[in-house]
């Protein structure tokens, strides 16, 4: 089974994030690092993609000719997406297990920042066989 | 053309010797890690050399001794880097003399590997990847695009596998038949996992990916071949060959799901169909009547049924307590309850649901929501079916299933 992990905040994260001092950065992209690596370690890694930052983020809808209409404005409240891991486990406890560990990203001074990490399947192209 | 290394006649050949030129090798030098790199190069080997030399006239002979040069190289250059301890040094000089004799086959090689890949310290995708590569002979790269999975991903699971098989220290011989007994069932569920992982896949179908519910059928077949007396493996073989038979009509042209009940019964496979009823005739005259015998049973029900209002439901809800004694599972609860609404009405399958809602193991699987959305579509409740179509269809982890459910809830509203 596939799972998707991700990683959401709000603008104010994104900028909390950025004021991390140099030495709690260090500590957040080394964690990231050694996490990623432990993924294909052990075998479940499928793939993992960091995204722009949410002043990079533009709404597109079609105009009246198909016209890409873009807008930037975004409500204070929207959760953004910030990266995530696609992992192939046995099922949704192991998923669970893997995202509590990237949950432990360190944040300001070093700690844990426990932040939220939304998990939800990837869908299968094949159909139970009811047995 | 003659000279593709890939055409079909040479990959089988390839694959058929696989397990045994690993198995062989394995026992020599008792070291199931090492002798499967040693194989899967001699393997590569094969690959090349032969659309231009020709099949060598004994090609297991001739797998068997590249892969063990191949182990002989690994330990000299192991012993080099020891500092040349001259013991060993002459162990590996006299394993290299054995090459020079023909090596001896022992059939029972590829089930110890089998019994080995299927190892219950394994984690089911281990144990589903390992069998493919070592019993299936199919390389790192064929098995991790069958699941879509990047191919270093797919060659550190089956790494890891091997180092756990290593780990646990099990002997490479044949488990006693008290351990065969208890350690079956785990082989079995292995070999219908990659079964139902490749039955009816839509991802990528268009493109050239491994058909993993054949690929599973070839295992089963080599597996009947070696427990020729064991009625359940005949009785697995039975229900993919009954269920693939319906391949082509389970599908529409865009990809949708066609159930049972809708599909294009001419489409059926009937040579498949024939295949599987025989091997379910054999294994049901001996003693024992298990889980897949009896799955394969309600299949050969269905697939008898020239027309859907043909089949023999009475029939095939006796087979399904029988089921609920042998086997008991929610699952098999759920399918008794579909087979009891079709013989005494929706009425009585909506009574049999209601018990599987306190089942956790069960509770909130999408099934039980599609299975009582059907059962009140059929007693009329038009509303009370839509919700359930619609819960089921959040619930699925499977695209052509949720497309299928949805479908099904709009079809309803729209009426």
């Amino acid at each position: 089974m596939k799972y998707i992990l991700m990683m959401n905040g709000k603008k104010s994260d994104f900028e909390g994030y950025a004021g991390l001092s140099k030495e709690d950065l260090q500590a957040n992209v080394a964690f990231m690092r050694t996490f990623s690596k432990e993924l294909k370690d052990s075998g479940v890694f499928v793939s993992t993609e960091g995204l722009g930052w949410p002043s990079e983020a533009k709404l597109v809808r079609a105009g009246k000719n198909g016209e890409a209409i873009t807008d930037g404005v975004f409500p204070e409240s929207k959760e953004f997406l910030a990266g995530y891991w696609i992992i192939d486990v046995e099922g949704a406890e192991q998923a669970y297990k893997v995202a509590a560990r990237a949950s432990q990203a360190p944040g300001p001074g070093g700690k844990p920042s426990n932040m939220s990490i939304e998990v939800r399947p990837v869908l299968s192209g094949h159909a139970d066989l009811g047995l | 053309m003659a000279n593709d290394p890939y055409d079909a006649p040479f990959e089988h050949l390839l694959r058929e010797l696989a397990p045994q030129v690993l198995g062989a090798v394995a026992r020599r030098f008792r070291d199931f890690s090492g002798a499967e790199d040693a194989v899967q190069e001699a393997m590569i080997v094969a690959f090349t050399r032969w659309p231009q030399q020709g099949v060598p006239e004994n090609p297991r002979g001739w797998m068997i001794q590249v892969a063990c040069r191949r182990m002989v190289d690994q330990m000299r250059s192991e012993i080099a880097r020891r500092e040349r301890e001259k013991v060993v040094a002459a162990e590996a000089e006299s394993l290299a003399s054995l090459l020079e004799t023909e090596a001896n086959i022992d059939p029972d090689d590829t089930l110890i590997l089998l019994f080995m890949c299927c190892h219950p310290a394994l984690s089911l995708p281990s144990a589903i990847a390992l069998t493919l590569r070592a019993v299936g002979g199919l390389t790192t790269a064929e098995i991790a695009n069958a699941f879509l999975v990047p191919e270093a991903t797919m060659a550190q699971r089956i790494s890891r596998a091997k180092q756990t098989i290593k780990g646990s220290g099990v002997p490479f011989r044949l488990p006693s038949p008290h351990e065969r007994t208890e350690r079956l069932p785990a082989v079995l569920h292995v070999l219908y996992l990659i079964f139902s992982e490749g039955y009816a896949s839509s991802i990528g179908s268009h493109l050239q990916r491994l058909d993993l519910a054949r690929e599973a059928i070839r295992l089963a077949r080599s597996t009947k071949a070696l427990l020729a007396d064991d009625p359940e493996v005949a009785g697995l073989l039975a229900l993919m060959l009954l269920t693939d038979a319906r391949r082509a009509a389970r599908t529409g042209p865009d990809e949708e799901l066609i159930p049972l009940d809708k599909q294009d019964r001419t489409l059926w496979d009937r040579a498949e169909i024939s295949e599987g009823i025989e091997f379910l005739t054999a294994a049901l005259s001996k003693a024992s009547v298990g889980l897949y015998q009896l799955q394969a049973a309600i299949a050969a029900v269905h697939d008898e049924a020239g027309r859907v209002e043909d089949t023999d439901w009475p029939q095939i809800l006796a087979l399904y307590e029988l089921l609920k004694r042998v086997a008991p599972s929610p699952i098999v609860t759920l399918n008794h309850a579909i087979a009891a609404a079709m013989v005494h009405g929706p009425s009585k399958g909506l009574e049999l649901l209601r018990a599987l809602d306190s089942d956790p193991r069960i509770a909130g699987h999408y099934r039980l929501d599609a299975v009582r959305a059907h059962l009140l579509e059929k007693i009329g409740d038009r509303e009370a079916a839509i919700k359930h179509y619609r819960i089921a269809a959040a619930r699925t982890t499977s695209m052509p299933e949720r497309n299928y459910l949805i479908t099904q809830a709009a079809r309803l509203a729209g009426d």
